[in-house]
């Protein structure tokens, strides 16, 4: 498989990387990049588990080719914290008990901070539909929704 | 009783909601799953050949051409591992061998220095099956007409609990007989009786699964998996190779959702297998989605007939349950749900007349195994909607039929044992009062219609008489706490509350305890299975007996040094303190290296670890024919669920407005986590009740993906749930705690069926209550037109 070599910002940094043609962003930000933290859940686009911001825009990370990335903004949920402090929707999360698993949370704080970065006062229902995409098998949804409400009024 | 005769001062920590010890990494993205561990450029990545055929033999396999592509470093079948593996019935094995009993069973399996050369290499394994007639039905599979699946089910091996019928497809046959069924119909004044069908689902945990093995030159085995069993995995991987347990080393990290999918063992052997024949590579095997879907355990479906009766004051008299669980292509696991059902039949209702055959047949359908709720949802979606429809024809409100037949402490259950102390019926108060049970319901809108439902459920851990729990607590130089554990954090929240029970026991702060994770079979204890709702309890109570023994040799060598009692002596946030004396010390001062003695004379104490294990010693078998016996299981978890919702008319869309979900939970050591446990099993109930199923045609899965199969989203999830828990003790429970983890989704098909019903005045066979489904009911049955 040809390489191509793109240069993007990865959570500030400035990343130079050969990658195949076919490979996605999702396995490259894990596999060349060891950043973890985006998981897999399904390959498909359908479970949310690897949404990354790529533009400011949320994306699922496993749809998107790598080769596209060239010169491209992407924030993962290493970058919400910054100097070490949690970002509001990470500490939200925290004080409504809305992670369990774990293995949706970098998908849902991405979206989170994807819908409050747009919409900063978004009323439930706005919170709800920006989190359909991210699925979540052990919460419910309860704490994940109550944590993004208080996320907007910190 | 545990928890008396100690001095350790739990009150602030015992029943506060702390913060969990593994969020930080959670939400940071550093929290470490077994797919992001790295193993460098050595990875070989693992495929697996699956059968298109649902029952075929296996008259060839040829493997010769994809072993010479370049790049593959493994190929085996199952002729290479003949020895069967499971955790109850030992009827499988690694690959199959000879016989496919599913489409999606494994024949063979690569490993390749790339995805992609280990895909190409499948393709050039050339496998020929000839065909044999299919069971897909497990009422006529349990008939002697059926083709058989197992012919060879006699030279298997089970345990003294399940009972097979070899020469038939039924791999386990549970009965119950208590009192007098035949003459017990005459005395009642009401009677109903209904078949139900609950289809197969699939846990749906967002991490797939996921295990790495590697074989080192010497033989030893070491496997990384996602994992609710590293134990149970490590004994039976190991006994299937003929190697000794030891010899195989599992390490759990982290587990991305569990409900029951990664307990035993399913495709965790196919790595290792791969691994003993490429020494030094470790090969890893990552399912797809839609390999998770129907290639690994589902939950087994079933077909129930229910007939009860009460007099006429509509106390209960008599119940009929007739089970038949489709056990799929396996049942090595699901022989144990089959009999959990059986021996659970009655449901939490008194009863002095219950007959019940819970039969697990064998099927051409995916392998069932353990889900969140092992048996008791499938048992209680048609149980609880044939009690409200008797409370109907009796004329008495639900509510207080359930309040009236609800089992109390004393009661004798089905299988003979005395029912413990239990806030069943404040459970159902609770729920009732939640969605206003007595208030006139009204549609909002004229073109719905609005009905209340309520359920109860009951659930005990479903494990070996003997499941054991074991603990260590250790003391550093600095005086803070490392625990170790063999249960697994799953997301329930286990790590966080077994810091805090280490941490009451022994008189240190919450935030100075650290968990040594993850669970490693080389160096943590032993744990049976983090299954069964079990960890609260079990290893709560080795962990708490582990932390008073280190409370233990603390005291004493203090006592000592001091010239003390150690009854005057405690441990209050780290210090040790003398009420007596008034003396204090810092743990940080005695945890390691001990006390000098006076005048220069030595020293006293040394390195403090405490050690400590449980293991329940009462549990007995039941009569094989009557299933009665003193003590079938440990305890029961009871509770109740209610829903309040509309139905569209144009639609058949369920809108739920407000629902309640009551558990008894002895003692909720940390009230969030019980809280959070109860809103994701209450959702996960209400999506299995609304949406899920996994369509079987002819044995394909015709909805592997996220697509096709849909799970409840936060879009869905659009109402007030209340959780108002009680707190009756456990005698033999951790400050009297028990498991909450599964119960939550027991009740909720059966609450929303009775809901349905109380709003069309139509019973639905089965879920998924679709809104296709409920709009096509409604119009049969002339409710819209």
């Amino acid at each position: 498989m040809a390489l191509k070599q793109i240069t993007l910002t990865v959570n500030d940094l400035v990343e130079t990387v050969d990658v195949p043609q076919n490979m996605t962003l999702l396995q490259m930000l894990r596999e060349k990049l060891s950043l973890t933290g985006t998981k897999n859940g399904c390959t498909a686009g359908e479970c949310g588990a690897c949404t990354v911001l790529m533009n400011g825009e949320p994306v699922n990370s496993c749809m998107v080719l790598a080769a596209e990335c060239d010169g491209a903004n992407v924030v993962t949920v290493e970058g919400l914290a910054k100097d070490g402090k949690l970002s509001k929707v990470q500490e939200a999360i925290i004080k409504t008990g809305g992670v369990q698993c774990g293995f949706c949370t970098p998908g849902m704080l991405i979206s989170a901070t994807a819908l409050l970065d747009r919409n900063p006062h978004p009323s439930e229902a706005e919170i709800r539909a920006a989190l359909v995409g991210n699925l979540c098998r052990c919460t419910g949804y309860f704490r994940i929704v109550e944590a993004v409400k208080e996320a907007a009024k910190m | 009783m545990a928890n008396t005769n100690t001095k350790e001062n739990p009150t602030s920590l015992i029943g506060a909601s702390m913060p969990r010890n593994d969020v930080y990494e959670k939400v940071t993205g550093t929290a470490v799953y077994t797919d992001d561990i790295q193993f460098g450029g050595k990875l070989l990545y693992a495929r697996v050949k699956r059968s298109p055929y649902p029952h075929a033999l296996i008259k060839k396999i040829d493997v010769s051409k994809a072993r010479a592509l370049p790049g593959v470093k493994a190929v085996i079948t199952g002729a290479d591992f003949p020895n069967k593996i499971g955790l109850y019935l030992k009827d499988k094995n690694i690959l199959a061998i000879d016989r496919v009993r599913f489409i999606g069973e494994g024949v063979a399996a690569v490993a390749a220095i790339s995805n992609e050369i280990a895909m190409k290499a499948l393709e050039l394994i050339d496998v020929d099956y000839e065909e044999l007639e299919p069971v897909f039905d497990p009422e006529f599979g349990a008939s002697k007409e059926a083709p058989l699946i197992h012919p060879d089910l006699g030279s298997y091996t089970w345990p003294d609990f399940i009972f097979p019928e070899p020469g038939t497809n039924i791999a386990n046959h549970f009965k119950i007989k208590k009192g007098d069924i035949d003459k017990a119909w005459g005395e009642c004044a009401y009677v109903v009786e209904r078949k139900f069908k609950v289809p197969h689902i699939q846990h749906v945990p967002i991490e797939p699964h996921v295990a790495v093995a590697m074989q080192d030159e010497k033989g030893k085995i070491t496997l990384w998996a996602s994992s609710q069993s590293p134990f149970a995995q490590r004994a039976l991987i190991a006994e299937t190779l003929g190697i000794s347990p030891t010899d195989l080393r599992v390490i759990a990290p982290y587990v991305g959702g569990g409900f029951g999918s990664k307990a035993g063992v399913t495709m965790e052997a196919i790595p290792v297998a791969l691994a003993t024949k490429c020494k030094g590579w470790p090969v890893k095997l990552l399912l797809t989605r839609e390999e998770e879907f129907f290639t690994n355990f589902v939950r087994q479906g079933l077909v129930s007939i229910v007939k009860a009766g009460c007099d006429k004051n509509g106390r209960l008299v008599a119940l009929r349950n007739i089970m038949y669980f489709d056990g799929g292509g396996s049942t090595e696991y699901g022989v144990n749900v089959t009999r959990a059902a059986g021996y659970s039949s009655s449901g939490p209702y008194d009863i002095p007349n219950v007959q019940t055959d819970s039969i697990c047949v064998y099927t051409n359908h995916p392998i069932g195994g353990a889900y969140r709720g092992f048996g008791m949802s499938e048992l209680h979606t048609g149980l609880d909607q044939v009690m409200d429809e008797l409370a109907e024809k009796a004329g008495i409100d639900k509510v207080e039929f359930l309040k009236m037949n609800a089992v109390k402490g004393g009661d004798i259950l089905d299988t003979g044992m005395t029912m413990h102390p239990n806030g069943l019926v404040q459970c159902i108060e609770n729920v009732a009062k939640s969605i206003d049970w007595n208030e006139e319901k009204k549609p909002v809108h004229p073109n719905k219609l609005r009905g209340k439902g309520i359920a109860v459920a009951w659930k005990a851990p479903a494990m070996p008489p003997n499941a054991g729990s074991s603990a260590w607590v250790e003391l550093a130089e600095d005086g803070k706490v490392t625990v170790g554990l063999g249960g697994q954090e799953i997301g329930q929240g286990t790590f966080t509350v077994m810091a805090q029970m280490a941490a009451a026991a022994l008189g240190v702060k919450y935030e100075d305890v650290r968990i040594a994770g993850p669970v490693d079979t080389q160096y943590s204890p032993y744990e049976w299975q983090t299954v069964a709702s079990r960890l609260t309890w079990s290893m709560g109570n080795a962990i708490r007996n582990a932390a008073l023994d280190a409370r233990k040799q603390i005291l004493d060598v203090v006592a000592q040094a001091w010239h003390e009692n150690a009854e005057d002596l405690d441990i209050v946030n780290g210090i040790v303190v003398s009420y007596k004396s008034e003396n204090e010390t810092s743990l940080k001062n005695i945890a390691i290296y001990g006390i000098p003695k006076e005048n220069n004379e030595g020293w006293i104490g040394g390195p403090i670890i405490g050690r400590g294990s449980f293991m329940p010693t009462y549990v007995t078998n039941l009569d094989p024919e009557t299933g009665q016996g003193p003590r079938s299981v440990v305890h029961y978890t009871v509770g109740c669920e209610g829903l309040d919702i509309e139905i569209d008319k144009e639609t058949g869309a369920i809108t739920v407005l407000k629902a309640a979900a009551s558990f008894d939970v002895g003692h909720a050591i940390n009230p969030a986590l019980v809280k959070a446990q109860i809103e994701g099993g209450f959702v996960q109930g209400l999506s299995s009740a609304m949406f899920e199923e996994i369509r079987l045609r002819k044995g394909v899965m015709t909805n592997p993906s996220f697509m096709d199969y849909r799970i409840a989203t936060s879009a869905d999830i659009n109402f007030h749930l209340e959780t108002p828990y009680v707190e009756v003790p456990q005698d033999d429970g951790p400050w009297g705690a028990r498991g909450v983890g599964e119960h939550p989704m027991v009740p909720t098909i059966a609450a929303l069926g009775n809901a349905i019903y109380n709003a069309t005045k139509i019973r639905l066979q089965g879920p998924p209550y679709s809104a296709e489904k409920i709009y096509l009911a409604m119009v049969d049955n002339n409710v819209v037109k």
